[in-house]
């Protein structure tokens, strides 16, 4: 048994994502409507020439019928995915897989999450009976991810206030890159104090340690790489998709430190294989990463190859992922500034690097490390929490390989 | 010999100051503190704590015959009560277990019972008392449980206090009572039972002694308990009774746990009495009833792991007394904007009976990794259906990693949780209890314990969390 990447058989030809945000006059269908249309837009063909659809949502409904209704498909294959909050990303690996097989020449992948109309504070959870009996220790998600910051700092020396400064700087940095994006959920700068005194929501995260809750859609359209050229003069080319689903025993094994994410150091290291890529930090122009909590994005430095074991905390301090950084990290503002639609945040993460790969970020945006003749992205998306995860990383370029 | 030959004490952590009431709502509330049942604690995870204790020592279980619950504010009606308290204790299936309930005077029942029994029975004395907000009862009542089991001499299993006799004199009277649903109970004028309670007392202590063959000076230890105040303490002059034989009720630090009283009473003097000593124990209420044992020479060795007086110095700072409302169900507080707690579903919880109460984890038997919850597939191995069951009740852990979740529904917000890694492998993430924030912390030391999680649609939700390991507390050894 062997993984065979398809580097360089698929290539995404169209995109659409809605804003992110708060749509209370807006349903999961419109949601999802406005993405695929601007994605058939963008690719230049209509809906009749999809040959197939990959539809991802967590609870915004059920089977391939919530897509086929909105949209009424006349009789097209639609799947519905879930992968907890890496929904959307499965959803475009199914479809790229789809493509790469022959299956279909055109397929689509689309997202999206209704999260407001549940009038709850965080994720409303999945229709999925459980037991109930509080004996497998549930907590929220906030407390689950915040969990990596006292362990991160004992591991590594960090004192306290050491270490609110680091996921601090995180928050801040993305809320920068927000600002900067007419599509984000929260769209201004947030100052480093005001971030750091925000009232506690779990552990050591505060209000702007937490992704918002945000309603949302995007869509992409996929092709065969060698019919890229006929529908965009500058499609990207997938070059990995990587998703691991770990064997969830983080939180029974005491071997397991609460410092890394085993399951995406694995999908990572598997996609860099697919790429070609050998060294991630000089070789990619830019990443968008599951920042769901600031300490999970602090962590994935370390998984996903960007920094050094215990050193991701100085990387972040100096300023080395920030949008004039060495490597920029959620240009777009990430799941921080956008929120978390669930089904919809792993191809809204792929429409940034469609954006940038293609010179469509605006200027005040726009990564650098393009300048410098850098032509890859990674989106990574991970569903789950320490311990007990999927992870999903993906290599797009904008340049077929020789 | 026939006589008790184990017992356990469970005292809640939290604790009422009285002038805080009395500050509050501008009463005279009294001087001291009284025991307040966690919010996540009611009469059968005390129960449960208490008996805990009583089975400790190696091979006790597996000898008990009978299990009977006591308790005046049983946690269901019409559902047994004692089946949970079976389940946490890993009971053979076999063994009776059922409530003596609504009354207060059913600790003296299950006592009695237990002692009289031909095999050997454990008794469970529980209960939670509240009264409305200002009155007596919620200041002078308190709340803990305390098990004993009687039975023969069997070698590990020796008498700690011989059963010199018993006598019970039953009354109907009317002196306190309270109909079903309601949050406090009425009492009648006090002068009324005092008299006849007087006199209850003495046909009761006068029959044992008779059936003893001792005299009144014998008595070297006497506990009069019953939620008769004046009563109790007009008994405790009973003439020919040694003065410093009268053992203090505990009422100013712990307050008056009703059921539970005559055991938590018991529970202290069994902590400190030596042996060859003659113990009285009165019991008023409904009539009047007396234990007299005589503590053994086995009794100094095998003492309860956790002495009253210990778990009565290790209690928490005095709490808000809005707190204890809320607490109560008195102080209707405005829930976290989450999805509503799902209340236990039936069938999971039946299947993992004995995860979710036993606190029984698997152990590969290929190469030894514990897992908690059990599993199947080892995460170590892979082996398939190679488990061995692995009792995690009495397994001590240090915390790996820790969390305050601001947003999770518990009564008693924040949720504190801990990751727990067990002393000889295994690890757990559950909520920690009995603590404040400062517990939490990385490294610490913590113990489990048994807790309603919660309440929801309305079904108690029990299950394990971990609670901080306190000084003042041995370890005792465990089967």
């Amino acid at each position: 048994m062997s993984s065979h990447g398809i580097r360089d058989r698929v290539a995404i030809v169209g995109m659409g994502c809605t804003p992110f945000g708060e749509h209370w006059t807006r349903s999961a269908d419109d949601l999802l409507i406005d993405a695929v249309g601007d994605a058939v837009t963008s690719a230049g063909v209509t809906l009749d020439d999809i040959d197939a659809f990959w539809f991802g949502t967590q609870a915004s409904g059920v089977s391939g019928l919530t897509l086929s209704r909105a949209l009424r498909l006349p009789n097209k294959p639609v799947t519905r995915v879930e992968n907890m909050c890496a929904t959307g990303s499965e959803a475009l690996r199914n479809a790229c897989y789809a493509v790469a097989s022959g299956a279909y020449d055109v397929a689509m992948a689309v997202g999206v999450e209704k999260l407001k109309d549940s009038g709850m504070s965080g994720l409303s959870g999945t229709a999925v009976p459980g037991a109930g009996d509080d004996s497998r220790g549930e907590i929220t998600a906030p407390a689950n991810f915040s969990l990596l910051a006292p362990a991160y700092a004992a591991k590594y020396g960090l004192a306290q206030d050491e270490m609110k400064d680091v996921i601090t700087r995180i928050a801040w940095k993305n809320h920068v890159n927000g600002a900067r994006n007419p599509r984000a959920q929260f769209r201004k700068e947030v100052p480093l104090e005001r971030i750091r005194s925000a009232p506690i929501i779990a552990g050591m995260l505060g209000v702007f340690d937490c992704s918002g809750v945000s309603d949302g859609s995007a869509a992409a359209i996929v092709v065969r790489a060698e019919d890229a050229y006929k529908y965009t003069d500058r499609p990207i080319f997938v070059k990995a998709l990587s998703l691991v689903a770990g064997p969830a025993d983080g939180l029974l094994d005491p071997e397991y430190d609460f410092t890394t994410f085993p399951e995406v150091v694995a999908s990572a290291q598997e996609a860099y294989r697919q790429a070609g890529i050998t060294d991630p930090r000089a070789e990619l122009a830019l990443a968008e990463v599951h920042d769901c909590f600031t300490p999970t994005e602090l962590v994935l430095m370390e998984d996903l190859g960007f920094a050094g074991r215990g050193q991701a905390w100085k990387d972040v301090t100096g300023g080395a992922f920030d949008l004039d950084g060495s490597l920029p990290v959620n240009p777009d503002g990430g799941l921080k500034a956008f929120g978390h639609p669930i089904g919809a945040s792993g191809l809204r993460m792929m429409f940034e690097a469609w954006l940038q790969l293609r010179g469509e970020a605006p200027p005040e945006r726009t990564v650098k490390t393009l300048a410098e003749g850098r032509s890859l992205a990674l989106t990574h998306n991970l569903g789950g929490g320490p311990g007990e995860c999927v992870s999903f990383v993906s290599v797009v370029g904008s340049e077929p390989t020789d | 010999m026939a006589g008790l030959i184990a017992y356990g004490a469970h005292v809640p952590y939290h604790r009422l100051a009285r002038t805080d009431i009395a500050a509050a709502l501008g009463t005279g509330a009294g001087r001291g503190t009284r025991a307040v049942a966690g919010y996540d604690e009611d009469t059968t995870s005390m129960a449960v704590e208490a008996a805990r204790g009583a089975l400790a020592r190696e091979g006790l279980r597996p000898r008990i015959g009978q299990l009977f619950l006591a308790t005046a504010a049983p946690a269901y009606l019409d559902k047994t009560n004692a089946t949970a308290v079976h389940a946490a204790l890993g009971l053979d299936p076999h063994v009776l277990a059922a409530d003596m309930a609504g009354s207060v005077r059913s600790g003296l029942g299950a006592l009695v019972t237990a002692a009289r029994s031909p095999v050997p029975t454990l008794a469970v004395l529980s209960d939670l008392r509240t009264g409305l907000p200002g009155g007596s009862d919620e200041s002078a009542g308190g709340d803990g449980a305390a098990a004993f089991v009687f039975g023969g001499h069997r070698n590990g299993a020796p008498v700690l206090a011989e059963l010199l006799a018993h006598d019970t004199v039953s009354d109907e009277i009317l002196d306190r009572w309270r109909l079903p649903g309601a949050p406090s109970s009425r009492v009648w004028e006090e002068r009324f039972a005092e008299d006849v309670y007087v006199s209850l007392a003495d046909q009761a202590l006068t029959a044992a002694l008779e059936q003893a063959g001792l005299e009144r000076g014998a008595i070297d230890h006497l506990v009069v308990a019953g939620l008769h105040a004046r009563a109790c303490a007009a008994v405790r002059r009973t003439p020919g009774v040694r003065p410093e034989a009268v053992t203090p009720d505990l009422t100013g630090v712990i307050g008056n746990a009703g059921t539970a009283q005559p055991g938590l009473l018991l529970a202290d003097v069994l902590d400190r009495a030596h042996p060859g000593e003659v113990i009285a124990l009165l019991v008023l209420g409904d009539g009047a009833g007396v234990l007299l044992l005589r503590a053994t020479d086995a009794l100094p060795v095998h003492r309860a792991p956790r002495p009253v007086a210990g778990q009565i110095a290790a209690g928490g700072p005095p709490m808000p007394y809005a707190t204890y409302l809320s607490w109560r169900g008195l102080l209707d507080r405005e829930p976290p904007r989450r999805p509503d707690p799902e209340p236990p579903y039936a069938p999971p919880a039946h299947r993992r009976t004995r995860w979710k109460y036993g606190f029984t984890a698997s152990a590969c038997e290929k190469c030894g990794t514990r897992h908690l919850p059990p599993e199947r597939v080892c995460t170590s191995c892979r082996s398939v259906d190679a488990m061995t069951d692995e009792p995690m009740q009495h397994v001590r852990g240090t915390v790996a990693t820790f969390t305050v979740d601001r947003l999770a529904h518990t009564p008693s917000p924040p949720m504190l949780v801990v990751v727990v890694d067990y002393d000889g492998g295994g690890r757990f993430r559950c909520q920690l209890t009995d603590a404040t924030e400062a517990d939490a912390a990385i490294g610490a030391r913590v113990e489990m314990t048994f807790r309603r999680t919660v309440t929801a649609a309305g079904v108690h939700n029990y299950f394990w969390k971990a609670r901080p390991v306190r000084t003042g507390e041995t370890e005792g050894t465990h089967g």
